[in-house]
């Protein structure tokens, strides 16, 4: 029997990038909110202190700080008729859990997407053709535009202090930027990050080739700063400790370092830790969330009555706990109705490594930051003419090294042992002159038909519940287009004096086992079409006005760049309608 | 509710009537309320344990000898840098395997289990500890079913280096397991503990990160972004420290 | 660092605008329509920081007492000072409440300890403690017995008392000095009196009277040293500005370093709420202080301690201190011009270093920035070495910290809940 707790005016499920986002602009309005978080409280002096957190092994081999497949898990398979299997542990990506989410421990790659990528389906049947693009594709228009959303990747980027050279400052272009970027409305709050040495080798050698490459816009800064809340950090020192680890020293844009300090203060807020959110709560229409259930660690049920509820738990939990509580109908592939669950995507990534003469290059590749890097827009969503080639869509690349930490980066040639003494020579000599890019291709994911999240019929999490289903494979469309941008890789790789290539294609079948950033968005997509969309366009539910579901699941389908930055702005931006337009009439705010 | 804008603020704990208000612990497995300010404690953190040197913990005396001895032909010693054993990784998996890593614990062990294609990853119910009871169990088997009744620790070097390359290739094969996923699985922890910290046993006195150039638990480089192509000059540190931490002159 | 109960005395003010129109006349002269009276009364009990030691942190009670108070000499516990007419002072009259406020004096007759700084009070006059005295009836009474006298034998003698007094009381309004301007007298009367900073900043005999001739030189009590807060260059607040030390008080924070432990509950509960003008008073007095430093011992580079303590700075401190010790304004601390990294005593320096500090929060500095704890990574020798490194590498020198000193410390901290 739940126990119940006094209402609230606000109820936000999952306190990462979103919920603290979200918490902080709905207690500005004096409203009373609570947060619900299922993981731990985690705070840099006391759970990533510089005496333990540089630890290869704990973090990053043995995911510390990521959500325990036991805890909760879904199941795979490539195909509709094949039998899903548990992911029994974690590869292909990485579920984040815990105060923070995946802002503790992202690299802090900030991008914005480009204005075509949120009119995709329209963009590209305009130029190309609606045969152009395959039949099963199922790309959308997101309902908002660029234009709309800039205002809000603005207060985004200030909020984290974001280092960068702006590219496109109000229909300008900027030298030293990206070209390609959407127009800004003012330079980034700090400058870009100093670049190492083989990341500055790439932009000359990428220069040299006729491209313009500029420094990745990173969230780890590049110098003290003040955000707008009045909370300090300070500049990166380039540990080479960043995705996967949370940061030391304040350096790293996280709910930790630009949000929490500030909202903890507020009376009207409070946070529970260790507290899972199982289900939303309905009335008996069905049409008005009551609150949400949750469970803490003595394994009792308590009930949290509010008006409205945000659900602000990263993608997969989103879609998770849309399922559970019946909101919203869930997605049938074979009979194309259904929303919840429709258009899953994820990220297409590979990359070259780079093996130079050791007398000649010394690389340090253990200084470096989690968003370094230069980087080539020239092959990113529309930028180039795909007419020749066959596929629609398209990445950055960029020599964005993270890290030198050995247990991964000690690479060897191709062609040399895996083991013995002659792996341990090759080891040895080409440790400090390697170029090991990580996702240095990092190609859009389209939406497809057969391609969709649903509940397994076997398998179930430890309240018995099914677990959430992964259908995913990799389509030719992706593959052509990885293959393409990865052979562009390699020549300026090559270009930069490299001996020898590793070229890793991403080839399909889509492989659960092997990481491929943890970008996973949709299946609670947000548009214009109610049809096609779980979310209208200020990612409030169609089904249940007083609620909205924040996160990359209400991406149509997935650009060519890393997420979070169109997250945060997506978060302000719904914020900012909830306190324009919802809280003077709550109820729905587009006609249905 | 508007917020007071005076120098003092409404204690809210007293008007926020009925909810409780926990003291925040230490544990980070409790549930806990977050409210009015940051938790802290003194003397927080979770560092991790050392692995003392000893006997094993998880390897029987013979699995303990072949796993020295595969550590051994993975990274043979030599005149600069210690070998497998020397520097510890078999002390490094005995402990991982007599652990949480070894046990599994946190993945998803639920049934049923079923056989899946290889990209749907690992769906059997054996943990690593137990995989590798069966595989260092059939390796020395194998070995003394077709080497001359020598386990795999007694064989000479060479020949060691032969069954490693007939478990890659399919040559020589184990009763029963898989000889390729083990000898890969091998290498790869074999490696991992050569590179890991010190404090887990393996990469004694950083042997490893002085091979490759490797500087360790380091924090900051700032005064090193800029330097290009330039040798780092500082010797490695790691969670314990180094050796230039020592300021006692006497004792 | 205690648990502070952030804003607890405005508590009282919702409260009192309820409580006006239905509550019957209260113990006591005061009139509780006095307004302007109890306004003043408030920002009084601010600047005496009474909330502090009367309140249990984290309790919903201020006022209310049970707080227990390490003293040299055992703890003592204080009492509830709410109007309940039976467990707190209710039933007092003002001549019973002035009394024990400013003469030491309790309800019956007994003496106080001086952990309650009547000594420092004293210099208010009777109308500043009547204020208090009226903002405190106006706080919602709590019903909560505490027993005051916990001291062990034989210090739980109230009467010998009276033989501290005779030592070190002096009673006696604040006489203003017509030599100083009129900031100058008020920022001597907010530390001497009200203030009391001196019953933490001034060193104590062993019978825990002040050491006159060490005024503000700082102290030592309950696990921590408080730095001499004179205007020494090398060990007070010589380098500061006057506007340094405003911020600091206001906002937990300055350029070179950040309120903890004890002094942030000082800034949370008393001086974040002080006026400008009163913080400049007190900047102005403190800065007018002569420190006297003295000469100071310095160790040599070559010294084992100085190359191990710079090898541990590099590899573990300088990721937030930075490699030339400046820190990070108002997030990290400058350890190179930090005037308690050089304190004579180096108790709150290695207390930090081995269990972590958290750093306040306020309205203007909410970062809170914390520093993890050090002490299951580095040994005695370690914390002495990189200490030692700390306090003469950037110009200025002190004295080695010891093993010895860190062992002792680490001892004494280790039961201790902050």
């Amino acid at each position: 029997m739940a126990k119940r707790l006094p209402k609230k005016d606000v109820v936000i499920i999952g306190l990462g990038w979103t919920g603290s986002i979200m918490a902080n602009e709905l207690t500005d309005e004096g409203l009373e909110v609570i947060a619900l978080e299922r993981g731990p409280w985690r705070d840099a002096p006391t759970n990533f202190p510089p005496t333990y957190v540089q630890d290869e092994l704990r973090y990053r081999v043995r995911h510390e700080l990521f959500l325990r497949p036991d805890q909760l898990t879904f199941t795979f398979r490539n195909k509709m008729d094949q039998t899903a299997l548990p992911i029994r542990s974690w590869g292909a990506f990485m579920p984040p859990n815990g105060v923070g989410g995946g802002g503790v421990h992202w690299n802090a790659e900030t991008w914005r997407f480009l204005p075509s990528d949120f009119v995709l389906k329209t963009h590209l049947t305009q130029r190309y053709g609606a045969s152009f693009l395959p039949d099963d594709m199922t790309i959308q228009d997101w309902g908002i535009t660029y234009d709309e959303l800039e205002p809000y990747y603005d207060r985004f980027e200030y909020l984290c202090g974001t280092s960068g050279t702006a590219g496109n400052l109000r229909g300008q272009i900027m030298e030293g930027g990206n070209p390609f970027e959407g127009p800004r409305s003012r330079p980034y709050p700090t400058p870009a990050q100093a670049q190492p040495f083989s990341h500055t080798l790439f932009g000359k050698a990428a220069r040299e080739l006729g491209y313009k490459p500029f420094p990745q816009p990173s969230g780890n800064l590049s110098q003290a700063y003040t955000n707008p809340l009045g909370l300090k950090m300070g500049p990166c020192t380039y540990c080479g400790f960043c995705e996967w680890f949370g940061c030391a020293n304040y350096s790293k844009a996280s709910p930790q370092t630009t949000i929490l300090p500030y909202l903890v203060r507020k009376p009207n807020f409070s946070a529970r830790d260790n507290s899972e959110v199982i289900r939303i709560n309905l009335d008996k229409s069905g049409k008005r969330a009551t609150g949400v259930t949750f469970v803490d660690t003595d394994n009792q049920e308590w009930e949290q009555p509010a008006d409205l509820v945000i659900l602000s738990a990263y993608t997969m939990f989103n879609v998770h706990l849309l399922l559970h509580s019946k909101i919203g109908r869930p997605y049938d592939p074979v009979a194309n109705t259904g929303t919840v669950g429709r258009n899953y995507t994820h990220q297409t990534t590979s990359t070259v490594n780079g093996f130079f003469d050791p007398k000649e290059y010394n690389f340090n590749p253990f200084i470096a930051s989690g968003a370094i890097g230069m980087c080539i827009d020239e092959f990113n969503g529309d930028n180039f003419d795909h007419g020749p080639h066959g596929f629609v869509g398209g990445g950055y690349v960029g020599q964005v090294q993270t890290g030198g930490r050995p247990i991964e980066s000690t690479l060897v040639p191709p062609g040399t042992p895996k083991w013995g003494a002659a792996w341990k020579k090759a080891a040895k000599e080409n440790y400090l002159s390697t170029v090991k890019p990580g996702t240095g291709v990092h190609g859009s994911f389209y939406a497809y038909r057969d391609i969709y999240l649903d509940l397994d019929p076997t398998y179930k999490d430890r309240f018995g519940r099914p677990l959430m289903r992964i259908t995913m494979d990799l389509k030719e469309n992706e593959i052509k287009q990885n293959k393409f941008l990865t052979d562009k890789f390699a020549e300026i790789i090559k270009a930069m004096g490299a001996e020898k290539l590793a070229i890793q294609y991403r080839k399909g079948p889509y492989d659960i086992t092997t990481y491929q950033t943890t970008h996973l968005n949709g299946g609670a997509v947000m548009g214009s079409d109610r049809s096609t969309s779980v979310l209208n366009r200020y990612l409030q539910s169609w089904d249940v006005p007083n609620l909205f579901v924040l996160g990359a699941s209400a991406f149509p389908q997935n650009a060519g760049y890393n997420p979070t930055g169109t997250v945060g702005a997506l978060a302000f931006w719904a914020a900012d309608a909830i306190r324009s337009k919802y809280l003077k009439s709550p109820g729905r705010l587009v006609d249905a | 509710m508007k917020r007071n804008n005076g120098p003092l603020h409404i204690c809210r704990r007293e008007l926020l009537a009925g909810a409780a208000y926990l003291a925040v612990s230490t544990s980070s497995s409790r549930a806990t309320v977050i409210f009015d300010h940051l938790p802290w404690t003194p003397n927080a953190g979770n560092p991790p344990s050392a692995a003392a040197p000893g006997p094993w913990l998880f390897f029987t005396g013979d699995e303990g000898r072949a796993v020295e001895a595969l550590a051994d032909r993975i990274i043979p010693p030599d005149r600069e840098t210690p070998g497998g054993k020397d520097s510890g990784c078999a002390v490094f998996l005995d402990r991982q395997l007599a652990g949480p890593y070894g046990r599994q614990d946190g993945l998803y062990v639920r049934p049923p289990f079923m056989k899946g294609a290889k990209n749907q990853g690992h769906q059997s119910e054996k943990g690593p500890a137990q995989q590798y009871r069966e595989w260092l169990a059939a390796l020395d088997k194998a070995c003394k079913a077709q080497l001359g009744g020598k386990a795999f620790h007694e064989l000479s070097d060479a020949d060691k280096d032969h069954v490693l390359e007939g478990l890659e290739g399919g040559a020589f094969k184990l009763d029963g397991v898989d000889g390729k996923t083990f000898v890969d699985q091998a290498i790869k922890d074999i490696q991992m503990g050569f590179f890991a910290d010190p404090i887990y046993g393996g990469n004694r006195d950083m042997v490893a990160w002085k091979m490759i150039g490797y500087p360790g638990t380091r924090y900051n480089y700032l005064d090193w972004v800029s330097r290009h192509n330039e040798k780092f000059p500082l010797p490695p540190v790691s969670m314990t420290g180094r050796a230039e931490w020592t300021s006692r002159t006497q004792r | 660092m205690r648990k502070r109960t952030r804003g607890s005395l405005a508590a009282a003010i919702l409260p009192v605008f309820l409580l006006l129109a239905t509550r019957p006349s209260v113990a006591g002269d005061t009139d509780p329509q006095a307004f302007a009276q109890i306004q003043r009364g408030r920002y009084l009990t601010v600047l005496s920081d009474c909330a502090s030691c009367h309140t249990v942190p984290g309790s919903n009670h201020p006022f209310a007492g049970g707080r227990s108070i390490e003293t040299p000499f055992g703890n003592i516990v204080a009492p509830n000072i709410t109007p309940d007419a039976e467990t707190g002072i209710g039933s007092w009259s003002d001549e019973q409440f002035d009394a024990a406020v400013r003469r030491g004096i309790a309800r019956n007759g007994s003496r106080l300890y001086p952990a309650m700084p009547y000594n420092a009070y004293t210099k208010m006059s009777r109308d500043d403690v009547l204020a208090i005295r009226a903002y405190l009836n106006t706080l919602a009474p709590v019903r909560n017995a505490v027993k005051a006298n916990t001291l062990p034998f034989p210090f739980n003698i109230r009467a010998a008392m009276r033989v501290w007094d005779a030592l070190y009381f002096k009673q006696g309004e604040y006489q203003s000095n017509p030599h100083q301007s009129a900031e100058w007298n008020r920022g001597a009367f907010l530390v001497e009196g009200p203030g009391h900073c001196g019953a933490c900043h001034t060193p104590k005999t062993f019978l825990g009277g002040d050491k006159t001739g060490q005024y503000l030189e700082g102290g030592h009590l309950q696990g921590w040293s408080s730095p001499d807060i004179t205007n020494d260059t090398r060990l007070g607040l010589g380098a500061w500005s006057k506007d340094d030390l405003v911020t600091y008080l206001k906002s937990g924070h300055n350029r070179i370093t950040a309120a903890t432990g004890p002094m942030g509950e000082v800034v949370t509960l008393s001086t974040a709420f002080m006026t400008d003008s009163d913080l400049n008073a007190i900047a102005t007095y403190l800065k007018s202080q002569p420190g006297k430093g003295g000469a100071s011992p310095a160790v040599s580079a070559n010294d084992p301690a100085m190359t191990a303590g710079s090898a541990i700075y590099r590899d573990q401190c300088s990721a937030c201190h930075g490699l030339d010790g400046k820190g990070i304004a108002e997030l990290f601390p400058s350890v190179a011009d930090s005037s308690m990294v050089k304190s004579n005593d180096p108790t709150t320096s290695i207390r930090i270093v081995l269990r972590g500090a958290r750093s306040v929060g306020t309205s203007t500095q909410p970062t809170a920035s914390g520093m993890p704890s050090y002490g299951h990574q580095l040994d005695d020798d370690q914390v002495a070495a990189v200490l030692t490194y700390l306090r003469n590498t950037w110009g200025d020198t002190a004295a080695a910290v010891t093993p010895e000193q860190v062992s002792h410390v680490r001892r004494d901290t280790a039961l201790r809940p902050d």
